[in-house]
């Protein structure tokens, strides 16, 4: 048996020799054998991947005898037999031809009738001819011997009646590469600390490359958290501090009444937030004269104000919740700044922000989760005014990447005006809303102690929307919870608020992504 | 936000002249109100259930579905909505509303019984004379009722609204509160009379008044109200009778408002008097009604009171806020625009004087009447300004350490999950083999979704539920979370706080417990914490074993912190109990660590 090396040897050899091979087939090794085809192959692609040689495929059909076919090639077909069985003088009696050729009998003398090469005498059969020419043991000759048969239909009949059967056969036709030589020499398949080392690198010469990266090991942080980083940066940009949001517990106290929002507004319902079977209550507020500002400006006014004029009870500022918003963080804070105020002995501007947690009692959807996170700044100085805030979301806006903003009019319990900011979202092809934004109440601003020329600027954000947008998620809760998919905070690029990304790709742009 | 459907026709009509949604849209954006969409009834009952359920009845007028702000009730209807925008484009005056006597001069009486102050303490009403009813107008009173009941009076919890065929009954009028069974009467549109107590079987099934009955059925008394023949008008805030009831044909409407809040039950009633005074034969017209308290719970008196009031606000107080330079003129000019009527003030050249009238509870505070300014002014033409307020950016430490913590365990090749922080009492205490103490978790009163129970106190729930999600990852799967865990405690202003933990986890074909302990190794070291010596006396960690449920016997350590001398256990890590694995649906080992953040700071 020719080992891969002496079918190489023996294709190069005959290659230098002879310039080409026009078939494998012809190749036969020193002791005439033939070479099986899964060995040339194997060679074959060897060698042209050092681009030695170059090769192309041959397929044809070659038609063989089937074992019956063979029979047929060897001792004649089944009427031959019997018409050879049958006496020319004295004929064959039915009963002795069966047990002289066996089930070639029954198949035979039916063919041989209707050749008219015999008939029937009694219970004899006696010839009807003196010789026959046997053209179905004549064809599978043909067959055997040149592997096909001159005419179609002939080989068409055999093939029908399983005498033979038709064979792919794959050769080759082999010549020489660009990099022919009859000595194969060994392929680097990498660059090595040895090769180096001795210089052989400057000789070797190195197996053709497939390109194919394997991803890297690393971690990876999520992809909401990647937003709101961009965001930290945004109000770090700007100056602001980050508020101390640390508190998933908050008392309705700050959470509504610190805000000026009365105690029967809907937000306040059990149906909309998270009231505490425990801990239910809180009395620990610290500031028992500031609670009795609020009381006496919900329930009679103040501070120009003529108040909700209805009966305000300390126990619904009691009721501990999950803060709604992180605006009841910006309450104490403004409160404490307030503090900070009175024992300074002068205002000093403050800028704030925050992105955490707030919380809803809400049925669980597609876009609706009953936590999510808030986006809140907040500017507070001296006579602030409404340009002021508008001037001022553009400045935010424009670094978020949102360069067309515009305000809408609308209804906050605890700021006034308010406005809803809006942008143009070219690929829905209408105006959007972002989020809220405001100049809190002096009811609220003024019952704290801070002076009535203090203002207040405020505006708040999802921060899921536009994580989903950017990444390109219809789901809230495949991004935040735990139906999350790993793949997806693998596998998701870093984020750059400036830069568009995900849905706000459209056209043109989306295309080209 | 209310979402209030008008008839497209009929608001164009009274506009003047029709509009594209485009230009309808801009009108609506700055006044401060939201086109939703041009539909009609069909078309949303066919995206609600479907066109083969949608009865050939149902109706395909277009209609304008508009969002409304909280606090204006006097746009919860066509009347209202297209009043102000006519005013607002400067197309129309604010109508000025007035009380009239009756033709004999005898105004209608209503005496309310002492008893009422134990259900439904409060009652005003008035009379509107010679209304013209259409089936548009009628259905925009029915409408605008079901607005109020759902907003202002907070499903008829601080107010309800009767209305009745004045012609059908007798003053006076008593409003009382009896005995469930010693009420008798047939309900709006029933057959049948029925006591109060078969009332209440009657409707508790009902889709529209089931929901109500809760109001006032425990209460051994209901309020009711009465007219001279013992004939019954409403059984407060449930059902009017069927004998008063309003037809395309009636002519004088009586309006009552019961209300266990007398201010909201002011607005109310002038809110439908407002509104739809405007078919009387005398338009914006309003007959009083005597209101008169048998106990003088309230001094005797007349309702509704249609005074406007006066209100000022400061000239430069609106200059500064909106950063305009407008004169007294100027700022009149653009109240007028939103409804207030106002002239500068005669004795004070830095004021003007506001009338405000009964539909516009909202003004407070001269704040209000500064938005309006702007919003007249159009907040998208106010003059853009950048605060020159200069502070230092500062990030909240604990929010900087965490930040550092989520970095280097990302570093450290593990991929950070969000997880919700509301979870299930199993979850947060028996999945993890653990006893409640009772004394540390917060617990949610009435959660929508059943299982959020608590708030978590440790982040390992959250990561093993991420866990079971992603099966499917290739192994090893390597997770953490950053992040608040809160807990009880009283000494606290909120009876809580939050704490900040690190947690992870290492899945795999084996637990690979050395690859928690190594990563709990590096993220110390990098938070500047060193191994040391239990019996020494140097500040850093070490570990101990320990016996801890969630963790396999034997497979689990604690984690000492020493600081200045004292000495914490700040978490632990283990390979995870088996049954934890079960609990939490997960079929590879897993190994996992938890520690609080905070002592780093």
């Amino acid at each position: 048996m020719a080992t891969s090396e002496d079918i190489q040897t023996l294709i190069l050899t005959t290659l230098d020799t002879q310039g080409t091979i026009e078939n494998t087939d012809s190749l036969k090794t020193a002791d005439g054998a033939t070479i099986p085809y899964l060995a040339v192959v194997g060679v074959l692609n060897s060698l042209a991947s050092k681009e030695m040689i170059a090769y192309t495929t041959i397929e044809r059909d070659q038609f063989n005898l089937t074992q019956e076919g063979k029979d047929i090639a060897d001792s004649g077909s089944h009427e031959a037999k019997v018409f050879n069985a049958v006496d020319p003088v004295n004929g064959i009696a039915i009963a002795e031809l069966a047990k002289l050729l066996g089930a070639s009998a029954k198949i035979g003398q039916g063919k041989a009738f209707k050749n008219k090469w015999i008939k029937k005498d009694g219970d004899k059969l006696v010839r009807e001819v003196e010789s026959i020419v046997d053209q179905t043991q004549l064809d599978a000759l043909e067959i055997r011997n040149t592997g096909t048969h001159s005419k179609p239909a002939t080989l068409k009949d055999l093939q029908a009646r399983k005498h033979v059967e038709k064979v792919k056969l794959i050769s080759y036709n082999v010549t020489k590469g660009p990099k022919f030589a009859l000595k194969i020499e060994k392929q680097a398949t990498d660059l090595t600390a040895e090769m180096l080392a001795d210089g052989s690198w400057k000789t070797q010469t190195f197996k053709k490359y497939n390109f194919a990266g394997n991803p890297p090991e690393g971690g990876h942080l999520h992809p909401l958290m990647k937003v709101r980083e961009e965001f930290r940066k945004i109000f770090f940009e700007l100056g602001f501090e980050e508020m101390p949001t640390n508190k998933y517990v908050e008392s309705s106290f700050w959470n509504f009444d610190a805000l000026f929002q009365p105690q029967q507004h809907p937000a306040r319902d059990a149906h909309d937030t998270f009231f505490l079977l425990d801990p239910a209550t809180s009395s620990n507020f610290p500031d028992k004269e500031y609670v009795q500002r609020v009381k006496e400006v919900h329930s009679h006014g103040g501070y120009g104000s003529i108040g909700y004029g209805y009966d305000w009870k300390i126990e619904e500022a009691e009721k501990l919740l999950l803060r709604t918003h992180t605006t009841s963080v910006s309450s104490n804070m403004l409160y404490r700044l307030a503090q900070e105020t009175k024992a300074r002995g002068s205002f000093k501007p403050a800028k704030f922000f925050s992105i955490d947690r707030v919380y809803r009692n809400e049925t669980v959807d597609a876009t609706h989760l009953a936590e999510f996170h808030q986006v809140e700044g907040v500017i507070a100085d001296k006579n602030l005014t409404l340009g002021d805030l508008i001037g001022f979301m553009e400045i935010f806006f424009e670094k978020m990447g949102v360069p067309n903003i515009k305000f809408k009019p609308a209804f906050n319990p605890y700021t006034e005006p308010s406005m809803e900011i809006f942008s143009w979202h070219p690929g829905l092809e209408k105006w959007v809303e972002l989020g809220n934004s405001g100049m809190f109440r002096p009811e609220m601003l003024e019952a704290m102690g801070l002076d009535p020329d203090v203002r207040v600027i405020a505006w708040g954000l999802g921060l899921e929307r536009p994580t989903m947008i950017k990444y390109g998620l219809d789901n809230i809760r495949e991004l935040l919870g735990h139906k999350v998919d790993l793949d997806m905070i693998q596998s998701n690029p870093a984020c750059r608020l400036d830069k568009k990304m995900g849905k706000e790709l459209v056209g043109k742009d989306a295309v080209d992504a | 936000m209310p979402t209030v459907n008008v008839d497209k026709e009929e608001l164009y009509t009274a506009l003047g002249r029709t509009y594209t949604f485009d230009e309808f849209m801009d009108l609506c954006f700055n006044f401060g109100i939201e086109l939703e969409e041009d539909t009609s009834p069909k078309e949303m009952a066919i995206r609600e259930v479907g066109a083969h359920k949608v009865d050939e009845s149902v109706s395909d007028r277009p209609i304008l579905k508009i969002d409304i702000p909280a606090n204006r009730y006097d746009l919860l209807c066509h009347e209202g909505i297209s009043r102000s925008l006519l005013v607002f484009q400067g197309k129309a005056k604010p109508p000025v509303y007035k009380t009239v006597m009756p033709a004999d001069g005898k105004l209608q009486k209503m005496f309310v019984k002492p008893e009422t102050a134990l259900i439904r303490p409060f009652v005003v009403c008035a009379v509107l004379r010679n209304v013209k009813f259409t089936e548009l107008n009628y259905k925009n009173f029915i409408d605008l009722q079901d607005k109020l009941h759902m907003n202002i009076c907070r499903k008829r919890t601080l107010v309800a609204i009767g209305t009745h065929d004045l012609d059908t009954l007798q003053g006076p009028f008593t409003y009382e509160a009896l005995a469930p069974k010693d009420i008798q009467f047939t309900p709006l549109n029933q057959e049948k009379n029925m006591n109060a107590e078969e009332l209440m079987t009657f409707y508790e099934n009902d889709k529209h008044l089931g929901k109500f009955l809760p109001i006032i059925r425990d209460s051994p008394v209901y309020p009711i109200i009465y007219d001279k023949t013992r004939q019954v008008l409403s059984l407060p805030p449930i059902i009017n009778s069927d004998h008063s009831k309003i037809t395309l044909d009636t002519k004088n409407v009586f309006i009552e408002c019961t209300a266990t809040d007398l201010t909201k039950g002011k607005i109310v009633l002038n809110t439908m008097v407002a509104m739809f005074s405007e078919y009387c034969s005398e338009p914006f017209t309003i007959e009083p009604v005597e209101v008169i308290y048998e106990d003088n719970r309230l001094p005797a008196g007349v309702t509704p009171d249609l005074s406007s009031r006066t209100a000022t606000a400061k000239i430069d107080y609106i200059n500064s806020c909106t950063g305009l330079k407008l004169n007294p003129d100027e700022i009149c000019d653009l109240l007028n625009k939103m409804s207030l009527e106002a002239v500068p003030s005669k004795e004070d050249k830095n004021e003007v004087v506001v009338q405000v009238p009964i539909t516009r509870s909202d003004v407070l505070h001269q704040c209000d009447i500064m938005e309006d300014v702007a919003i007249a002014y159009g907040f998208n033409n106010l003059p853009h300004t950048t605060p020159s307020v200069s502070t230092i950016g500062k990030p909240y430490p604990l929010n900087k350490l965490a930040d550092t913590a989520r970095v280097e365990l990302a570093l450290a090749g593990w991929s950070e999950v969000a997880p919700l922080t509301l979870c299930s009492h199993d979850e947060n205490f028996a999945f993890l083999r653990k006893k409640d103490p009772g004394n540390i978790a917060v617990r949610l009163a009435h959660p929508k979704t059943v299982e959020y129970q608590v708030v978590r106190t440790s982040l390992l729930p959250g990561v093993l539920k991420t866990l079971k999600e992603n099966k499917k990852h290739s192994l090893p799967i390597k997770i953490f979370e950053v992040g608040d865990t809160a807990i009880k405690d009283d000494t606290q202003e909120r009876r809580s706080r939050n704490v900040r933990k690190v947690c992870a986890t290492y899945s795999n074909k084996t637990s690979g417990l050395e690859q928690i302990h190594g990563l709990l190794d590096r993220t110390l070291q990098m938070l500047h914490c060193q191994p040391v010596d239990k019996n020494g006396t140097a500040s850093g960690y070490w570990i101990q074993d320990s016996e801890n449920p969630t963790y396999f016997p034997s497979r689990s350590a604690d984690i000492y912190l020493r600081q200045k001398g004292e000495t914490q256990v700040i978490g632990s890590f283990g390979i995870l109990h088996p049954e934890v694995l079960e609990k939490f649906g997960l079929n590879f080992p897993t190994s996992a660590m938890e520690f609080d953040l905070e002592p780093f700071l």
